[in-house]
């Protein structure tokens, strides 16, 4: 890249040097001047069809240029908002707007619509026109997840091109000619591929909006929080929109949407259909509370569970020894959680048997762009502390078939349910043979039915934490809301469990750990 | 820092202060300069000149209480002519209402011709302020503030709280008691943490 030439330019009297080759526009980006524009997308290329990036440039023949069809050049000097450019701006935009119907109130893009934002910053025109506006479909269903709206489309060809460049699948088009122009799907088509959500976020406008979205919440409601999909191995950049101010709005969800935000180095600016909607059960089925359920069940302070686990473990582990103790981990883990997951359980209690990894229920479609087959986001982040390397995992098979010998007499499980591997009957049966268990996890689940323990985890939009996915690169993903109940991160339960064994043990593991802080 | 004791000295009162007769007839001036203001305004327009009209005493709440013209009182939602509605549920009354007192949850409407109407639409009059921002926010003149009602007083919280079919006049205002069926009761519960 070093050796690639660079040229100077001149944007609105700031001088910038950028790579030969790079657009006006992104030059600008660079030098933080935003020039306004739908039909460019870094994502999809520059047709150069709407004209609204239209900029004046000094000493052209002709002086107004599209900047996102103008490759910068050495000497050039750039006007972004001189009276000419700011005029043609203004132009453009009152075509677009021609026909564009007054939906405002009830379109779901209102709020962040590029049509509203430009308006305000650069329109700001009465109308000229006098003509009725033309009707045009409203409302079609083009698809599981998308709504199309064609009176609002304003013809900027990114969802075509989206599905002809990135997905390769060709479902839409622009279809008729003149006014008649319009987005519609091939003939006997369906906008049904795996990454057709994305559509929604790089229409500028409101003419395809999500059905999964559709009139759940005004977009001025929600808050944004950085995070990494969980959905598979690939860990895509996403951003978390939470509805908290307003409880009554999104059936009393939290979560409103994830949408794609853009990391080059992992997922570009996409994200596939199965993350974006794996959202839903973020707040349905949640563990809320710390209880002990046999014999009777009952409701505990996390200080006396924590204490009861760590005794039912040690009376256990002295009388039958730690080899019959297994641990079930998923890689829904975060780094943290891995991290004290193996200070306490290899470390401190010395354990053996563990089980991880991806089993049939975590496994699912794979494709060549983003989708991975292992569906849980964290497992490399296990790897790299030697689960999968020189730990190795059971497999369910084996694992219940050393419940049914009684070799095995207690199982601690995190984030996984085994009724969903071996189905209810049996797991009912081979639980109840356990002297012990105990369940850790954000949702119930069927097998924590069947625990004696518990315990209430955090979902991972409720706490921060790292992801480490699949090609090693590690990732962070913030804290969206507060935990539900009184859960608490995976990593601060068993740090917990830990200090109950290392003090007892007379290694005074407390005033250690203490020490360490001083 | 040591602790200081500061002596306030407070005015002593007067004699003609201690026995208060004097400030009893001051206000009695007051009092009857009303009375006599007014009984010479009331006289003076009886006998047909044009004075200042006199005070009059409304025998409220026997008599009506009188409104001004452009008095805010408890909202009406407006219908379309064939009785739905105007509503679009875009949330904008809600949006800017700064007591948070306006529910709405929207669905989808069965007529091809309307995008969007409100499926729910609770007002919690005791925690509106009458401030008409509502009013100035609609795009489509859906809700007014002159339905000329001021007693809505409750003896539950619940009951304070107006739906749509209320709010239409389409249904009375009962306790919720003694209301009907169920369902016309707000669906959504206000959630008092959030205000």
């Amino acid at each position: 890249m070093s050796e690639k030439k660079m040229v100077s330019l001149t944007i609105d009297g700031k001088p910038v040097s950028v790579p030969e080759g790079t657009l006006v526009i992104e030059a600008a980006r660079a030098l933080g001047i935003k020039i306004p524009h739908y039909c460019y997308h870094r994502g999809l290329g520059n047709p150069g069809n709407c004209r609204i990036c239209a900029c004046e440039f000094e000493g052209a023949p002709k002086p107004i240029q599209m900047s996102c069809r103008t490759i910068a050049a050495e000497g050039m000097k750039v006007r972004t908002s001189s009276p000419n450019a700011r005029r043609y701006q203004a132009s453009s935009l009152e075509f677009h707007l021609e026909n564009h119907p007054l939906d405002c109130p009830v379109c779901d893009q209102s709020g962040e619509c590029k049509l509203q934002d430009y308006y305000m910053q650069y329109g700001l025109y009465g109308s000229e026109v006098r003509e009725d506006k033309l009707h045009k479909g409203k409302r079609i269903p083009i698809g599981p997840h998308v709504m199309l709206d064609q009176e609002r489309c304003i013809l900027c060809t990114r969802c075509t091109r989206f599905t002809d460049n990135v997905t390769k699948t060709h479902e839409l088009g622009i279809f008729g000619r003149g006014h008649q122009e319009r987005v519609e799907l091939a003939p006997g088509r369906s906008l049904d591929n795996a990454y057709s959500g994305n559509v929604v976020d790089i229409c500028p406008v409101g003419a395809l909006t999500d059905r999964d979205f559709r009139f759940r919440v005004r977009v001025w409601y929600l808050d944004e929080t950085e995070s990494i999909c969980p959905g598979c191995a690939r860990g895509c950049s996403i951003d978390v929109h939470t509805n908290t101010k307003r409880p009554w709005h999104n059936e009393g969800r939290r979560v409103a949407r994830l949408k794609p935000r853009e990391n080059p180095e992992v997922n570009g600016f996409w994200i596939c259909d199965e993350g974006r909607y794996g959202y839903k059960n973020l707040d349905e089925r949640r563990l809320g509370r710390v209880m002990r359920l046999k014999p009777r069940p009952e409701d505990l302070s996390w200080s006396s569970a924590l204490d009861e686990v760590a005794r039912g473990i040690k009376e256990a582990s002295a009388a039958k020894g730690t080899e019959g103790l297994v641990v079930v981990a998923s890689g829904m883990l975060s780094n943290e959680d891995w991290s004290s997951f193996k200070e306490l359980f290899v470390k401190t209690l010395k354990i053996g048997r563990f089980l991880f990894g991806p089993e049939p229920d975590q496994i699912g479609a794979e494709d060549d762009f983003l989708r991975r087959k292992e569906k849980v986001p964290n497992l490399r982040g296990g790897l790299d502390l030697g689960f999968g390397k020189e730990i190795k995992s059971l497999s369910w098979d084996d694992l219940a078939k050393s419940i049914e010998s009684g070799k095995t007499w207690g199982l601690y499980v995190v984030e996984r349910d085994p009724a969903k591997v071996w189905g209810s009957e049996r797991a009912k049966a081979l639980l109840d043979k356990l002297d012990f268990m105990a369940f850790q996890s954000p949702f119930k689940g069927e097998a924590g039915e069947w625990a004696r323990y518990r315990l209430p985890a955090t979902a991972y939009v409720e706490e921060e934490g790292h992801f480490t996915n699949f090609e090693g690169k590690v990732q962070k993903y913030g804290k969206a809301l507060e935990p539900l109940g009184s859960a608490r991160p995976d990593w601060q339960i068993f740090d917990d469990l830990r200090a109950r064994f290392l003090s007892e043990e007379g290694s005074s593991g407390r005033r250690e750990k203490a020490g360490a802080l001083a | 820092m040591a602790m200081t004791v500061r002596e306030v000295s407070r005015p002593a009162r007067s004699f003609m202060e201690q026995i208060f007769l004097w400030e009893v007839c001051v206000g009695l001036m007051v009092t009857f300069r009303h009375f006599f203001v007014n009984l010479a305004r009331h006289a003076l327009r009886a006998l047909g000149l044009k004075v200042e009209p006199g005070a009059v005493t409304i025998q409220y709440p026997e008599d009506p209480a009188v409104l001004g013209k452009r008095a805010r009182t408890r909202h009406r939602l407006l219908k379309r002519a064939d009785g739905s509605p105007r509503c679009t549920s875009c949330l904008l009354c809600e949006t800017i209402c700064p007591a948070k007192c306006i529910h709405i949850t929207p669905e989808e409407s069965p007529d091809p011709r309307i995008e969007k109407r409100a499926k729910t639409f609770d007002i919690d009059i005791g925690l509106c302020i009458f401030c008409g921002y509502c009013v100035e926010a609609c795009p489509v003149d859906a809700i007014h503030m002159d339905a000329n009602k001021v007693e809505l007083s409750s003896y539950t919280r619940e009951d304070m709280i107006w739906t749509m079919p209320e709010l239409m006049d389409d249904v009375p205002k009962l306790p919720r008691a003694l209301r009907p069926a169920p369902g016309i009761g707000p669906t959504v519960p206000f959630v008092s943490g959030s205000h």
